[in-house]
Formats: C-alpha cells, sequence, structure tokens
C-alpha cells in the first residue's frame, strides 16, 4: 500500500487584484464580484505534496471544505497529479471560524485514516490567519512545522525541512506524522494537458445528479449507473458531509466557532487633499522648498 | 464567566532579547488592564532568563511569570503551547495578547485549538466594549474589541470570542505606540518550572540560521519606497539614490519584493512593517489597501506615479503625475541645491 499523504486546499475570492469592476461607486469593494481563484499558497502546498509523491511514492489525497462549486479547486488538483480529492461540504459547516474549520478538516484526515503528512498552505488570501494549519495539527495532536521552503529528507520515522523564521531559516526535525504550512517558496506546476483532457469530467455526485437531471435521467438506477461509472473511470470526487467524517455537530459552522463578527467596515480611502505638484523643475523647487521650510527635510 | 482575570501578554524572545513588539504589547496590555482595573501580567518563556526582562515591569507589568526549561530554549512550538496552556488553566486571565510574528502566529493557534477558545489574527486596534449576540440573545460586557483588516485589507472586521476566556489575539508589529518607559518601576517575577511531558520534545532544532537585521524602517524619519511602477531592479538604484541624498531609508511595496527588486526586510504594509515617518515618497506605487495601511499615518506623503488614477493620489498631500526618471533626479538636484 502506498503511504499517504494530504493536502488541504481552498477556494478564495482573488482579494489580491481587485479590478474597477469590483469596486462599488463609494469606493470599497464589492467582495461578491471578486473571481473565484485557488489559494496562491496552498498551490505551493500542493506542488511540495506532488514533488514528496514522486521522491518518495505517496498518495496525494486534496481535500477542500466549502460549498459545491468548490469542487472546482479539486479538478485543478487532478490536473495537476493529485490521485484522489474530496469536496468536505454541509450546510452545517457554513460560518464556521478557524478553529470550527480546523476541527472539521481534522475530522476528515482522521477519516482518510494513516496520513503520514499532512500539507497546508500557511494562509489564505480571504482570511490572512495563518491558524487553521497549527489548528489542524493540535487537533490531531501531532507535531506542526510552519512555514516551510522545502522538505530536506524523509524517512518512514522522521521528516527534517527547512522553514522560515525571523530573519533567516532553519532546519526542523519531526517524527511522523506531521503538519506542514507551505510558503510561497517553490514554483507551482501548470496543470498539464493532458489532465485537464482527463478530469475535466471529475464530478462529485452532486455535479453528477445535476447532470443527469439537465438530461432528465433521474431514476434511481440510471443515478446509481452512472455514479458506478464515474467511480470505475477514476473520475468521482468524493463529496462527504458532517456525518460521513463524524463530525461532532456542536463543534462545527458557527454554533462550533467562538469568535463573532460585531461588525464589517469598508475600507474607504481617505478624500483627497492632495496638492497637485507639476513635474517640472519649478514645481519641484518649490516642493523641496517648503518641505525644508516646515522642517519635515534637512 | 471569568470576568476579574487579567490581562496577559506573551513575550518573545530570542537569545534572552525582548522583541519590540513584545514591549509595544505591554503598553497596549496595561491600557486594557486599567480599563478593566485587573493587573498586567506577562508570561515568559525560555532557558536562564535571569536579568533580563526589567523593561517589562518599566512599561508598565506587574508581574512577570518567568518559565524556564531547557526545552524551550531555542523555541520549538510543542513544549511552549503545552507550557502556556498550563498557566493558562491555573490562572485563567481574561485576555492575552501575542505580536502577530512568524513565532507568535504558529504558536497561538495551537495554543488557542487547545484552549477551545476563539483567536484572532493580526489585530490591528483592541478595545473594550459591550458586545451582544444579536442571534443566540446574549449580552456581553467589557469584552475585547480585536480589530483587524481582511479580505486584503479591503475590510476591517470587529471580532469578539464569546466563548471561554482567555480572549486571545495576535497584534500586528508597530501598531500599538510604545509609552514612556518608567526605569523605576518594579514587579513581581513568579518563576515556574514546566514540567514539560517527553511527547512534547520530540523535534530537533538541527540547524538555525539568522541574520541580524540590517534595516529597521520604524526609526527612519525620512522614507522613500518603490513598488511596481520602478519597473527594474536596475531603475530601483534611483529610489536608493533619492533616499541617500535625502539622508532616509530604502522601503518598497510588496509587488517591489515580490518582483525580486529588493528584500522583504524592506517591506511596507500589512504583510510587512508599518511605519510613521515625518515624510513618505512613494515611487511608482499604486496605492493598494495592504500597502496603504502600513504607510498612511506618515505626516507627510509625497506620491509619484504616471497614472493620474492611481489610488495612492488619494492618501497623499503631494501628488507628482509623471516618470519617475524625471521626476526623482530633479528631487535629487532641488535638495541638494538648497542644503
Amino acid at each position: 500500500m502506498k503511504r499517504q499523504l494530504m493536502v488541504f486546499v481552498k477556494q478564495v475570492p482573488d482579494t489580491k487584484n481587485v479590478s474597477g469592476e469590483a469596486m462599488t461607486p463609494e469606493g470599497t469593494v464589492n467582495r461578491s464580484a471578486l473571481p473565484a481563484i485557488f489559494n496562491p499558497e496552498d498551490l505551493n502546498a500542493l506542488e511540495l505534496g506532488l514533488q514528496l509523491k514522486e521522491r518518495y511514492n505517496f498518495k496525494v489525497t486534496v481535500a477542500t471544505m466549502g460549498p459545491p462549486n468548490a469542487a472546482e479547486v479539486l479538478r485543478e488538483c487532478l490536473y495537476r497529479g493529485a490521485d484522489e480529492a474530496i469536496l468536505i461540504t454541509d450546510r452545517a459547516f457554513a460560518g464556521a471560524d478557524t478553529l470550527a474549520t480546523s476541527y472539521a478538516l481534522s475530522c476528515c484526515a482522521k477519516t482518510v485514516g494513516n496520513v503520514e503528512l499532512i500539507l497546508c498552505g500557511r494562509q489564505a488570501i480571504d482570511g490572512d490567519t495563518a491558524q487553521v494549519g497549527p489548528q489542524i495539527a493540535e487537533k490531531l495532536n501531532i507535531p506542526q512545522i510552519a512555514y516551510v521552503e522545502e522538505v530536506i529528507s524523509l524517512s518512514d520515522k522522521v521528516i527534517k525541512a527547512k522553514r522560515a523564521i525571523e530573519g533567516g531559516y532553519e532546519i526542523l526535525e519531526s517524527p511522523l506524522p506531521t503538519l506542514l504550512t507551505v510558503i510561497d517558496a517553490n514554483e507551482p506546476r501548470s496543470a498539464s494537458a493532458k489532465g485537464i483532457m482527463k478530469y475535466k469530467k471529475a464530478k462529485t455526485r452532486s455535479e453528477i445528479h445535476k447532470l443527469m437531471r439537465d438530461a432528465d435521467y433521474t431514476d434511481a438506477q440510471a443515478l446509481a449507473d452512472k455514479e458506478n461509472e464515474m467511480m470505475a473511470k477514476n473520475l468521482w470526487i468524493h463529496e462527504w458531509d458532517a456525518a460521513k467524517i463524524q463530525a461532532d455537530v456542536n463543534r462545527i459552522g458557527l454554533k462550533g466557532s467562538p469568535t463573532k463578527v460585531k461588525k464589517i467596515e469598508n475600507v474607504v480611502l481617505k478624500a483627497g487633499k492632495v496638492v497637485s505638484i507639476e513635474p517640472t523643475e519649478a514645481g519641484i523647487n518649490g516642493l523641496i522648498r517648503e518641505l525644508i521650510e516646515d522642517h519635515t527635510l534637512g | 464567566m471569568n470576568t476579574k482575570g487579567n490581562v496577559w501578554i506573551f513575550i518573545e524572545q530570542e537569545g534572552g532579547k525582548i522583541a519590540e513588539v513584545s514591549l509595544e504589547l505591554v503598553c497596549k496590555g496595561t491600557e486594557l488592564a486599567k480599563r478593566l482595573g485587573v493587573a498586567s501580567e506577562a508570561v515568559i518563556l525560555g532557558d536562564k532568563l535571569d536579568g533580563k526582562f526589567d523593561s517589562l515591569f518599566h512599561y508598565g507589568c506587574e508581574t512577570v511569570y518567568q518559565v524556564e526549561d531547557q526545552a524551550l530554549e531555542p523555541f520549538t512550538v510543542l513544549p511552549y503551547a503545552q507550557a502556556l496552556v498550563k498557566l493558562l488553566k491555573k490562572h485563567k486571565p481574561n485576555i492575552l495578547l501575542f505580536g502577530a510574528t512568524l513565532k507568535g502566529r504558529e504558536l497561538a493557534p495551537r495554543v488557542a485549538s487547545e484552549m477551545m477558545c476563539g483567536l484572532t489574527a493580526d489585530c490591528t486596534d483592541l478595545q473594550i466594549d459591550d458586545f451582544e449576540d444579536k442571534v443566540n440573545k446574549v449580552g456581553y460586557k467589557d469584552k475585547l474589541m480585536q480589530i483587524r483588516p481582511a479580505f486584503g485589507g479591503n475590510i476591517i472586521a470587529t471580532i469578539v470570542n464569546t466563548w471561554e476566556d482567555p480572549q486571545m489575539v495576535t497584534v500586528r508589529e508597530g501598531v500599538m505606540k510604545l509609552t514612556a518607559p518608567d526605569t523605576s518601576k518594579k514587579g513581581k517575577v513568579v518563576k515556574v518550572t514546566p514540567e514539560l511531558s517527553d511527547e512534547t520534545k520530540v523535534m530537533k532544532v538541527i540547524k538555525r540560521v539568522r541574520k541580524p537585521k540590517t534595516v529597521d524602517l520604524k526609526k527612519a524619519s525620512v522614507i522613500v519606497a518603490g513598488g511596481y511602477g520602478v519597473g527594474t531592479k536596475e531603475n530601483f538604484k534611483l529610489i536608493e539614490q533619492l533616499a541617500e541624498a535625502l539622508g532616509g531609508q530604502v522601503a518598497a511595496s510588496r509587488a517591489a519584493v515580490d518582483a525580486g527588486w529588493i528584500s522583504h526586510d524592506y517591506q511596507v504594509g500589512q504583510t510587512g512593517v508599518t511605519v510613521r515617518p515625518k515624510l513618505y515618497i512613494a515611487c511608482g506605487i499604486s496605492g493598494s489597501v495592504q500597502h496603504v495601511a502600513g504607510m498612511n499615518e506618515s505626516a507627510k506623503i509625497i506620491a509619484i506615479n504616471n497614472d493620474p488614477g492611481a489610488p495612492i493620489f488619494s492618501v497623499a498631500h503631494y501628488g507628482i503625475v509623471g516618470e519617475l526618471n524625471d521626476v526623482v533626479p530633479k528631487l535629487i538636484k532641488a535638495f541638494k541645491a538648497k542644503v
């Protein structure tokens, strides 16, 4: 049996490239207008996972928690070489903070079983908390190595990894199983054409059912046949709910989240009282004189 | 509910030297403690720490828990987490503050997870206020308002921890101001032996390489920062020349750091350093929220950009629409002629 490695990924709104179309007339961001992307550092985590698959013959299982359309990031993983994909989805997971999220993901890892290494991106660009990785490790009672740049070596018992520290780096050794959070220190591979050809057809049960309904095939036998066909072709994205991962309903979603959002304010850039300076010698000389006179410079 | 718990500050130290952010948090924590009518207390972990933390008292701490064990030097996350969790369970502080450093952000989530309490990352402000949970119809008095940017800095969220104390946060470096230290102040030291379990000692530091920080942006009174609009690494020399001429410090936006023109130590913004110089000159910086959050409290801001629509102009005091290659040499020449 192959050794088991997991990568947790997340679909996020692209907060780094806010285009004019996503801006409201008031100068704030319309968050629902932002395109959904693969969280950048999760691509680094996936890349490291795939490198370990090549070096040490791991099976790479990827998982994400999110709404049904988050299956898209799982297909992106399959295009790049992941072996198996799990969509953790259930209305009961909605509104989870990092504690409830890490609990659900730890339940998923336990359900997969015998996982020797868990890889996550350091943080997701929608929240930038960097908390979920360490919290999954705590929930599973395993060590963590945060801010990993590369894996130096791996035996069947221990991992040695290089990771960033303030003003430098260190090499840490940890027994397996362990969890790594990965930073932007490798070049994530692109989706392969062959991978896309094959796995663009990979679907979750909900997606298959929707396709079948759209084509008017709704009887139970037809659905079951289609599901079996997809599984046989390895085009099956698992869809796991709270019951499947044996999650305690009091510890997931809003109910399992100790933090509450009191309010959210949109950031509006300060209205400008900017003094325009001509890019001429006269204009710039005047500016410098003013700054020297008011003791800002000199 | 524990309403009489104290305010705790996790003190980050490296080789006995206390991190600047920890002192900033002692100042903020002391302010919060006064507001709540409780004590401000610090917890410092490591080995052989005697005489290394008097400054904590000078900035307002009443008590320092000095937790020592060989396994706590150098830092690894498991023994630190266990030692802290034991102390939290015993003393039940109301609030616990960490610096949002690499260490703080690795340790705090692990501790919060074990304590089953909330944690808010990378706060930029903290206040005490009441909170009404309208969904569950519960009112809370004197809770910690944990204020932080999210969504790439496009929103500011106020977050409250409604479960068991402590209310835990990590706080960004450089946003809480240092108050004037009172060097005559003394306080109580409580020595703690953490009695760490063997399973916390399984990780080994094989090698550690640190370069001392050569740049301190926070102390600079003039900063000249370059962004993606600088165009090339070669062109970045222009930014350096201007900084040198003005006796200032070079800095950069994330885009310039990502492009590889300058190291991350020089980055201003949400994922870099927060600065408040007397003069900030933004060269070829578009002015993303994430950058502006790190510099908009500068006393004077000059923006130079060839795009008159760049958002940086809306936070600037002086705007120059033009090419850097033209404007920057003129600035250097004008300054040299005057001084």
